[in-house]
């Protein structure tokens, strides 16, 4: 998922700068999350909305969780193209720009889209789990993962309540509407 | 509870008001939207600081999502109100933003002149080659053969508008390319530009997903420019040569010298010009 | 014979410089406390082309042209005669003329004026580096009594620069001139006893406005040319940066009225400055200022159109695309100078008013008042100064920039203040300042906007109105000159009128008018506009009483007191 003109942020190589990471991934998805039920909320999509507002709220507690493993820590200010993400911006945040960012799109596909995007967290934390040269890294790395591979299982389960939709689910009979 | 950080007085959601946007989910302007703001932050520059003027299209509803100083005005002039602003209030951080319609049919005479002028200020086109506010015609930018739209339903026949070279040509003083689906790419093109003295330009690309859903199929073809930026603008012109629209980075940093008239006073008031008058 | 006020053209084809000698007479009777007018005319060549400078001296202040000019000096012949319709003469006049300077006009004989030879070219041979504009000049000083002191001062300023050798052959010249008058007819003099120069300026309508632009507080100015009205922009390039502030040139004028929207969001009182042309192109802008609540001043230099039209000519017939050429219902103000020192006395209130109101003032200046200068009494400084209202003290919850006041007027922030971000919108939109599509929005916004410019109390200025009567001549603008000076005769004759000259054209003010012509029974409306353009506007906003009737016709002649007056004594 690595886009193609991404260039290499720098490494994570201290406790320090794994809880930025982590600090900022949680509170972008947060953001984001927000910004498509508002966008979900203004195209007449209330359960779309309903679903992103739901899913910003569970990434807020992520947030806390961060928030307090980091007290007392100094984390040092990393610019947004120097994270070391390999995603073209942090791993939990969905693109709004995605495939399944439309408004039409249903409830599974915000759950699906929600779903891509934790694994690509639980994968972020996992190389660095297991592929860190400092232990002190692996270790937070590993506790991590585990927060955000629970949240994979309940968006599991929950996209397991719905069917995939029938093709054609985007189509809108009506024009574009004139705006300027 | 609060972490302790080193971060900067600013985060982006400061820069962002709670004005929802009406483009449409899918639009790439939402990242554009977060990649400003996201670069704003990174400036560290307060919000109250910030002027973003706009003209008239889907990318220009942009400063009234924002919560800098905005401006949106009418079709095609947003580089006149900026360079006017600019000018006037030396001390503000002054940003256009609008499409490649507003930008480069209508504004295309102010483009060209603001490149010349070199006024320290960032513009910043979001393109998707297409009016999207009129239901979908072909902007300057479209490719000839682009037959969708119901104005022109055999394409334009004509050549695509190259901004970039446009740009080298009238001389701005720093071009550069990203793509909204790389949001932290075009935040540090944003930031650079903004930093750069003189009149920066930065094209993102950014796909219509209304009107051009093909454009979701840019992400396949968008690459990092194999070559650093250059301070040469005879070497920019030379890359924009064989450019095929999808490079991205800094292509040119100049060194030209920002236009700036002085504002200091000569004389104590009005009287003192008066004089002249006297038989 | 001593005359109130004497005429003169002097005219001829390029290099003969008449301008130069019509600028020095100006001067020279300014420094000997005469009054005086200038105007000029010319072909369509930038050089080369076929001048005439045209003057009108006297003891008493004067705003316009006379009915007949008494003097008529032609270096040279050439196309001369294209003029004669500006130039009336009776046969009281008198033509000078070289009899090497080509054929006589036919065109200017036909008039039966006098005339006489001064042989321009044989004088200047005669004397090393003589010069024909300057024998024009010593000869008319002659002619008219004006004081040989007071053109050697002129000349001695004019010419330090230019070189011991260069000021010799000139006066050596206006000498030759001088002493070649006493073999010419004579011509109107004017009196020269009891006449005091007291703090008198010589000054173009152009800079007047230019002028009136600074002292108002403006401190951006963006700039495209356009003629005739690129020399208030040229007076206010080195007098901004003077004051501190600055002038920029735009690549056209979309840029330039958009420039001055942008410096004034910044805080900075902005103008511009145009001709019928360039105010077409800005008018899309116009509406934005409008509608965004940004104060602007566009000063527009009426020439005669449509279209390109005669640029080098005055007309008054942009009052309908500044009262009406905005689209949408879009109050804003529109007002006009009636004389050329009422150039910076507009301007400068248009200034007070724009930045009062948040909105766009649009000036109607015209040719004849913006490129003719005079001499006369130094305008004092009226005192209207920009006054933005500002928010003031803590912000209270989230700033309404477009807040609907009693008054209509919202405090504007600009940026820089914290916590006071806006967006600027021409898209109609809340209190806030977002884009609202709503009908209360609509409604609540259109009447704030023009509430504001109809519950403001412009006080006094938005006419001029003199004299008594039952019968009223209504005018604007340059012809209100030639009308003030037409009632001044017919109440010499011993018949009373009165003159109202409207200042404030937008907002209208039918009280006001409906007081100024209370028991007026003939109403005569002048104005310089082939479509009657005025009274059709008086028409379409105030019942004027009694019968009316207008006198109206195109540029490029202007319009005489003779005519006015003309109007009153045959209307039957």
């Amino acid at each position: 998922m690595s886009s193609p003109g991404q260039e290499e942020g720098k490494p994570i190589e201290s406790v320090e700068q794994l809880l930025a990471h982590a600090l900022a991934m949680e509170t972008e998805a947060v953001e984001r999350y927000n910004e498509l039920a508002d966008q979900m909320e203004v195209h007449n999509n209330p359960d779309v909305a309903q679903l992103f507002r739901k899913l910003a709220e569970i990434e807020q507690l992520h947030v806390h969780n961060v928030t307090e493993l980091s007290e007392g820590v100094e984390l040092p200010h990393i610019a947004p193209w120097d994270y070391a993400w390999e995603t073209p911006e942090s791993p939990e945040s969905p693109s709004p720009s995605a495939r399944e960012v439309h408004y039409l799109m249903q409830p599974y596909h915000a759950i699906a889209l929600a779903l891509k995007h934790e694994r690509l967290g639980v994968e972020f934390y996992e190389k660095l789990a297991s592929q860190s040269d400092r232990e002190d890294v692996r270790k937070l790395a590993s506790e991590l993962r585990e927060t955000e591979v629970e949240h994979v299982s309940l968006l599991e389960k929950w996209l397991a309540r719905f069917e995939a939709p029938a093709k054609g689910w985007n189509e809108d009979p009506d024009p574009p509407l004139l705006q300027e | 509870m609060e972490a302790v950080s080193a971060c900067p007085s600013f985060s982006a959601r400061d820069y962002k008001s709670d004005v929802k946007p009406v483009w449409c989910p899918g639009c790439g302007d939402y990242s554009v939207l977060s990649s400003i703001t996201k670069a704003m932050a990174e400036l560290s520059v307060p919000p109250e600081n910030v002027a973003l003027v706009s003209g008239i299209g889907c990318s220009s509803r942009i400063p009234a999502y924002t919560n800098v100083f905005g401006f949106h005005g009418v079709h095609g002039r947003a580089l006149p109100i900026a360079t006017g602003l600019k000018i006037s209030r030396p001390e503000l951080t002054v940003i256009a933003s609008g499409g490649d319609g507003d930008g480069f049919s209508i504004g295309g005479n102010h483009f060209m002149h603001a490149c010349r002028r070199n006024v320290d200020m960032t513009y910043i086109v979001m393109d998707n080659e297409v009016y999207g506010m009129t239901k979908g015609q072909a902007s300057p930018t479209t490719a000839p053969d682009w037959e969708k739209s119901k104005l022109t339903p055999e394409g334009t026949g004509i050549n695509p508008f190259r901004p970039l070279v446009i740009a080298l040509a009238s001389g701005a003083n720093f071009i550069a390319r990203s793509f909204s689906g790389d949001p932290n790419h075009s935040a540090r093109m944003i930031a650079e530009a903004i930093r750069h003295p003189g009149f920066s330009f930065v094209q993102i690309l950014s796909p219509c997903v209304t009107f051009r859903p093909e454009q979701r199929d840019w992400k396949a073809g968008i690459r990092q420019a194999p070559v650093d930026a250059t301070t040469d603008a005879a070497r920019a012109a030379r890359r924009l040569m064989t450019d095929d629209g999808f490079n991205i980075g800094v292509l040119f940093r100049g060194d030209r010298k920002p236009f700036q008239p002085s504002m200091k006073a000569r004389v104590e008031s009005v009287r003192d010009l008066e004089k002249e008058f006297r038989i | 014979m001593t005359a109130r006020s004497v005429s003169i053209t002097f005219a001829g084809s390029g290099g003969a410089g008449v301008m130069t000698a019509g600028n020095m007479l100006l001067d020279a009777a300014g420094r000997a406390g005469w009054h005086g007018y200038m105007t000029r005319s010319s072909g369509a060549q930038i050089r080369g082309g076929e001048a005439a400078a045209m003057l009108r001296l006297s003891t008493e202040p004067v705003e316009s042209h006379d009915d007949y000019f008494d003097l008529l000096v032609a270096i040279d012949w050439q196309n001369v005669g294209r003029f004669s319709a500006e130039i009336p003469m009776t046969s009281d006049g008198l033509v000078l003329g070289d009899p090497e300077g080509g054929d006589f006009p036919e065109q200017i004989s036909a008039k039966g004026t006098r005339r006489a030879e001064i042989p321009f070219k044989k004088m200047s041979k005669d004397i090393p580096g003589g010069r024909a504009n300057m024998i024009a000049l010593g000869a008319v000083a002659a002619l008219i009594g004006l004081p040989e002191d007071a053109v050697n001062s002129v000349l001695h300023e004019a010419l330090k620069k230019k070189g011991a050798e260069a000021l010799t052959s000139s006066e050596a010249s206006m000498r030759a001139g001088m002493e070649y008058a006493a073999n010419l007819p004579a011509s109107a003099r004017l009196e020269t006893d009891g006449v005091k120069a007291e703090s008198l300026w010589s000054i173009t309508g152009n800079e007047a406005a230019g002028l009136g632009a600074v002292r108002g507080g403006i401190r951006f100015v963006a700039a495209y040319p356009i003629t005739p009205g690129t020399e208030v922009l040229e007076w206010l390039a080195p007098n901004l940066a003077k004051l501190g502030g600055v002038l920029v040139q735009a690549e056209d004028e979309l840029a330039s009225i958009n420039q001055i929207i942008g410096a004034s969001y910044g805080g900075t009182p902005s103008l511009t400055a145009t001709a019928g042309p360039g105010l077409a192109l800005m008018m899309e802008s116009i509406g934005l200022a409008v509608a965004s609540e940004v104060p602007i001043v566009v000063v527009n230099v009426m020439r005669g159109g449509p279209s390109t039209g005669i640029p080098v000519k005055s007309e008054q017939s942009d009052l309908n695309i500044a009262l009406y050429g905005l689209h949408g219902d879009a109050p804003h103000l529109v007002l006009a100078p009636n004389t050329l020192a009422d150039c910076a006395f507009t301007t400068q209130w248009a200034v007070q008013l724009a930045e009062a109101l948040q909105t766009a003032a649009i000036v109607l200046s015209d040719q004849s008042l913006g490129q003719s200068r005079a001499t006369i009494e130094a305008p004092a400084d009226p005192g209207f100064f920009a006054c933005r209202l500002r928010p003031e003290g803590p912000l209270e919850g989230r700033y309404r920039r477009y807040l609907n006041t009693p008054s209509g007027v919202s405090p504007m922030a600009q940026p820089g203040m914290k916590g006071y971000q806006y967006t600027a919108d021409g898209l109609e939109h809340n209190e806030i300042g977002t884009p609202s599509s709503h009908t209360v929005d609509h409604s609540t916004q259109l009447d704030k906007r023009l509430r504001k410019l109809t519950a403001y109390d412009y006080g006094e200025h938005w006419a001029d109105i003199e004299g008594e009567g039952d019968i009223a001549v209504v005018t604007w603008g340059s012809t209100t000159g030639p009308v003030r000076e037409a009632l001044a005769r017919w109440r010499e004759a011993g018949n009373q009128a009165r003159l109202v000259s409207v200042r404030l054209l937008s907002p209208v003010q039918p009280e006001k008018l409906a007081a100024a012509l209370d028991g007026v029974k003939r109403v005569l409306i002048v104005e310089q506009s082939h479509g009657a353009q005025f009274h059709r506007y008086l028409r379409a906003h105030y019942d004027l009483p009694g019968s009316v009737r207008a006198f109206h016709r195109p540029g490029p002649l202007p319009i005489r007191p003779a005519e006015v007056f003309g109007q009153l004594a045959n209307w039957s």
